[in-house]
């Protein structure tokens, strides 16, 4: 009788002694963070899952800065973000003896959207930005015809406003009268009734949306070529509107977090960052 | 004992959302300070300088709701008149109900209906640069709200005793002054608080109005603009915002406002609805 007992205690104390990620079960990865990332990140846990079925990826959202936070706890092996890691949390990495390491595992593109029938087909990152913040009124100020431009956004609660904002607005605030959109779904569908209509939506959907709506090719400035946004210039980086998705991980990855990440990075993985309306990056 | 319990219950439940509203708002009120939800921006992103000036969402409410209101009044009383008092019993039988079938609609629905449906019309008819306005808006909370307004009204009107109708036919009055000098009036504070019932349920409607108001935080009085309103602002911005911060309390804050609007109107409905029972 009191051996049973104490093997019990001793597979007990083993169990949960080894472990050395942060679930505790050196058989399950956390991800955390960012909110455009959930779904990619969940695809990537289901795919990889189907391959290791003793393995258990677990992936929540809560946005970038939440899931750094996570990192810097100890709550998450993996941090999903799709911003760069600011300096004030590097830091906070410092004190904590914690190294952040970051890799890159897919682009994604913001598009312009107009109606089909719009005649404007190349607009600048400046000229798209004064639209928004609301000194550009008029189709006609853009070689269009004397038509009131209707400005579509999303709610400040989706990551791309805030993206957009930083890099297409240089941080100013949207203008008060763009009509702020609960979803990506509901600006394609009023682009598509309306022909003075603009909006932004993330490349994958936009493919998808293909024929409802015409995708403006931008400038990064008066002189630069019009790039007309697709996987290829996003990819190479010629597309101005778009941003890296990283993964952070709190040292250099390990064990069953560093085969959650090389498969993101592989074939399959890549081809589910297509899949999902995101650009590969491998 | 077990009936006090659980009447009791639900009241014990509405002070703790009240108590639970204000705990959650009241650091706002000292940082940055009340004066910030009088502003005229609502800001709640920013690089530069956020701002929570409530003006806009409250003005944008108040729009929808009036409009809303404006439309159902004349619908929803002509029906209830109709129902009550010209309609034949196989008639009302088969119009009531499908009149409040009308409320049984999702809003989620109704709101789809008004993206690809109502938009494109109200945008064509008064050619505007886009359907996403605070009329659109107002025409699907009419929609919602004529089930009420017309179920009550009509109890209203047909509660009104026989011998009014008997003395004014007998005056000599034709049935259709009977019908609006008398029957109408007697029935006044009934309609009335039909009304208030059914501008209850338009000002704290989210789902619909957020889909086709555009929700556009400016100050306008022309319904023909769009608007943001209180309900969609929180809808909107609740899910993403960080637990804690300022605009999280801001939400709050709003959340307190749309409770006591909508308490202040039901107050009145059901006073005006006691009057009406007593007299």
């Amino acid at each position: 009788m009191a051996a049973i007992f104490t093997t019990m205690a001793l597979t007990l104390g083993c169990s949960s002694g080894s472990g050395d990620s942060a679930g505790g079960n050196e058989n399950e990865v956390t991800v955390k963070g960012s909110d455009t990332m959930v779904h990619l990140a969940g695809v990537w846990a289901e795919e990889y899952m189907k391959e290791h079925p003793d393995t258990t990826v677990s992936v929540t959202g809560g946005g970038s800065g939440t899931g750094i936070a996570a990192l810097l706890n100890g709550m998450t092996d993996i941090c999903n973000a799709s911003r760069k890691i600011k300096d004030k949390e590097l830091q906070q990495c410092k004190q904590q003896g914690i190294e952040a390491v970051e890799t890159i595992v897919a682009r994604d593109g913001i598009v312009l959207a107009v109606n089909p029938e719009n005649p404007v087909k190349e607009l600048t990152v400046e000229q798209i930005g004064k639209i928004y913040i609301g000194a550009t009124n008029n189709w006609s100020e853009l070689g269009g015809p004397d038509a009131e431009i209707v400005v579509l956004s999303r709610d400040s609660s989706s990551g791309t406003y805030g993206f957009f904002q930083k890099t297409v607005l240089k941080k100013k605030d949207y203008r008060a009268d763009a009509k702020l959109m609960p979803a990506t779904s509901a600006i394609v569908q009023e682009i598509e009734g309306n022909k003075w209509a603009i909006g932004y939506v993330g490349l994958g959907y936009a493919a998808e949306a293909a024929d409802k709506i015409a995708m403006i090719s931008v400038k990064a400035d008066a002189d630069s070529p019009a790039v007309v946004p697709s996987e290829e210039t996003v990819a190479s980086g010629e597309y101005s509107i778009s941003r890296p998705l990283r993964i952070y991980t709190a040292g250099e990855p390990q064990g069953k977090v560093k085969e959650f990440i090389e498969f993101c990075l592989s074939a399959p993985g890549q081809e589910v960052v297509r899949e999902t309306g995101y650009v590969p990056v491998k | 004992m077990l009936l006090l319990a659980s009447a009791s219950t639900s009241i014990l439940i509405v002070l703790l959302i009240f108590v639970f509203l204000f705990k959650e708002a009241a650091p706002f009120l000292r940082d940055p300070g009340v004066g910030e939800l009088f502003g005229t921006r609502w800001v709640p992103v920013s690089f530069v300088r956020e701002s929570y000036g409530m003006v806009p969402l409250v003005c944008g409410s108040v729009l929808v709701t009036v409009v809303a209101t404006l439309i159902t009044i004349p619908l929803g009383v002509c029906a209830a008149v109709y129902i009550a008092e010209i309609a034949s019993p196989r008639e009302r039988e088969f119009l009531k109900p499908l009149v409040e079938l009308l409320a049984a609609i999702p809003s989620v629905v109704l709101g789809f209906f008004g993206l690809v449906v109502l938009g494109p019309i109200v945008k064509n008819v008064f050619d505007l640069s886009s359907g996403l306005t605070a009329l659109t808006g107002s025409l699907l909370l009419a929609l919602m709200a004529i089930p009420t307004v017309v179920s009550i009204s009509e109890d209203a009107i047909r509660n009104v005793p026989e011998s009014y109708k008997a003395a004014a036919l007998a005056l000599g009055s034709t049935r259709l002054q009977t019908m609006w000098k008398v029957t109408i009036p007697a029935a006044m504070s009934g309609i009335i608080a039909a009304v208030m019932l059914g501008m209850g349920r338009v000002i704290g409607e989210t789902m619909a109005v957020m889909m086709v108001t555009g929700n556009s935080p400016v100050i306008t009085a022309s319904p023909l603009e769009s608007v943001r309103t209180m309900t969609a602002t929180i809808a909107a911005e609740m899910g993403e915002v960080p637990f804690g911060s300022t605009h999280y309390r801001a939400l709050f804050c709003v959340g307190i406002v749309l409770l006591l609007a909508t308490f202040a109107i039901n107050m009145v409905a059901q006073r005006v609805l006691k009057k009406h029972r007593t007299e």
